[in-house]
């Protein structure tokens, strides 16, 4: 993919993201995450029965990367396990953050290798997974 | 205006449209900070050489400047703080703690910045008594008619900002004070968003407290005022004890207190800050607070006209007569414009401002702000109507 795809895509999921809104279930773990530093909030429910992601969703207000990258997120983890999910953040962690990452792990997220040279954006780009980290941890307990 | 020249910082390629966060420092605040660190540094109130009188001379000189500068009756009646809120806390927590009784009411308004409203909401808690809210009218303004149905009989003070600093509307302080007063109520008005950019005689706005900080009008950071009447300032209990402020104490326990406004100002002051505060106050009322009102007046206009002519661009204050624009692009959120303005090297502010609960009566939590002072001009301003006429603004923002 070139810049202007990459871009393109990422708007894809900004104009129409996937899986916004939220239901009422109890059956769901429910966590907000928000960047202190600038605007964006979002709380993100998901559903995780013996070990794997059955649901995601989520709904906020946050910038074009957050939305963006929370769709593509909820659309690549769905059905996964919580131990492919968890590496999969710490692939794409490491891309955010500029250093080496495996490619395949990371899959279409690779529409946001070019982050790191904003250092303002990296937390924008990280909030979405900062959150399914969390739910993760709450169906651990 | 021929100022541009004076601010070292506008030599970048920066277009500075946040003035309402902070201002940039012309260069004779800079020297005059440097100046007092590279020749004559000592500590203040207490030396017996001359560059210790120096610093002891030139505080008093500040203090003269600031007092003119606001048109107060005396200089005792001038207390340097740490910044706005600082001003804000000790008026609060070092006269109104001891004022207000339970079931008292305080009233603000939602448009308040949080160095306003915070210190209230802690103090009501402390206290046992309420604070209550003067409705905004339908354009977000605050008007003599609202403060008076807001006014119940246990009202005690109300609290507002001269200019707020998303909406940017001027409140009736005089009329406020007149009315207030003769109900027997405190005014305490926060001067942050007003003391930089319009003339303000405390007098004449009869206002029984007023707060404002250095780096808003271009001087330093670390550096605020709070300016009391005399009789009420006399009550102000100490909030900082310690070096600077004391007379005497004693193994037994025994303290006294200095006169105002030493008293209120424990601590070694922030020297250089008030130095700089000074130098940034001789050089405003060189240009002339009026002809620096005015010139924001003609470039609000010039911005709301250009501004309005753009379909995909939504104005929440197009009404105000100081230099702030509130504004959004449609569908945008407002990181995403500020981000998109920063690649093309425009500083603008997104967010609450820290009017958190303005967005109760706004209908939007967050905007884009943009916030004029002296050396802005009108060619920043096409400048910046240019770019938010693009249709590519999310996705330029992105990287």
């Amino acid at each position: 993919m070139n810049d202007e795809q990459k871009r393109n895509f990422i708007l894809q999921h900004y104009y129409k993201p996937y899986h916004r809104g939220l239901i009422a279930d109890n059956c769901y773990y429910k966590v907000n995450v928000n960047n202190e530093a600038c605007l964006d909030n979002i709380d993100l429910m998901g559903k995780i029965e013996q070990g794997i992601i059955k649901d995601l969703r989520f709904d906020g207000e946050a910038c074009a990367i957050t939305i963006s990258a929370t769709s593509i997120m909820i659309k690549m983890v769905m059905g996964k396990t919580v131990e492919t999910a968890l590496n999969i953040y710490k692939e794409y962690e490491n891309m955010i953050k500029g250093e080496a990452y495996n490619d395949e792990l990371v899959g279409i997220s690779i529409v946001y290798n070019n982050i790191y040279q904003q250092p303002n954006r990296k937390t924008c780009a990280l909030l979405p997974w900062l959150g399914l980290k969390q739910i993760i941890e709450k169906s651990k307990k | 205006m021929e100022v541009r020249s004076d601010f070292p910082l506008l030599k970048q390629d920066i277009v500075y449209f946040d003035n309402s966060a902070t201002t940039l420092k012309p260069e004779i605040v800079i020297k005059t900070i440097t100046d007092y660190y590279t020749n004559y540094t000592a500590n203040a109130y207490r030396g017996d050489y001359d560059n210790s009188l120096k610093v002891d001379n030139k505080i008093k000189e500040v203090r003269e400047k600031v007092k003119a500068f606001i048109n107060a009756p005396s200089e005792r009646e001038i207390i340097f703080t740490s910044g706005g809120t600082a001003a804000f806390n000790l008026v609060v927590n070092g006269f109104f703690k001891y004022y207000l009784r339970s079931g008292d009411e305080i009233l603000i308004t939602k448009s308040e910045h949080a160095s306003l409203a915070l210190p209230w909401f802690e103090l009501a808690k402390q206290v046992g008594c309420q604070v209550k809210y003067i409705e905004l009218a339908k354009d977000l303004t605050v008007t003599l008619e609202q403060v008076k149905k807001a006014v119940t009989k246990q009202t005690k003070v109300i609290a507002l900002a001269h200019i707020t600093n998303v909406i940017g509307d001027i409140r009736p302080i005089k009329a406020i004070t007149t009315y207030a007063h003769q109900q027997g109520i405190y005014v305490v008005v926060d001067g942050a968003q007003s003391v930089p950019h319009l003339p303000v005689d405390v007098q004449a706005l009869d206002v029984d407290f007023l707060t404002f900080a250095g780096h808003k009008m271009l001087g330093p950071t670390g550096i605020g005022v709070l300016y009391g009447k005399p009789e009420l300032l006399k009550q102000v209990k100490p909030t900082i004890v310690g070096g600077g402020m004391n007379t005497d104490f004693t193994s037994a326990g025994t303290v006294s207190y200095k006169e105002l406004p030493y008293r209120l100002e424990g601590g070694t002051p922030h020297i250089a800050g008030i130095i700089g505060l000074g130098a940034a106050i001789s050089y405003l009322e060189q240009i002339g607070l009026e002809k620096i009102k005015n010139h924001e007046q003609d470039l609000k206009a010039y911005a709301v006209s250009k501004l309005k002519q753009l379909p995909n661009l939504e104005l929440y204050n197009e009404h105000t007569k100081t230099g702030i624009i509130a504004f959004n692009v449609k569908d945008v959120f407002s990181q995403d414009t500020a981000l998109y303005l920063n690649k093309n090297k425009v500083c603008i502010r997104a967010g609450n401002h820290c009017a958190k609960m303005l967005r109760e009566d706004l209908k939007v939590k967050n905007v884009c702000r943009l916030s004029f002072y002296l050396y802005n001009t009108k060619a920043e301003i096409d400048y910046l109507v240019e770019l938010l006429a693009k249709d590519n603004i999310i996705k330029e923002a992105l990287w």
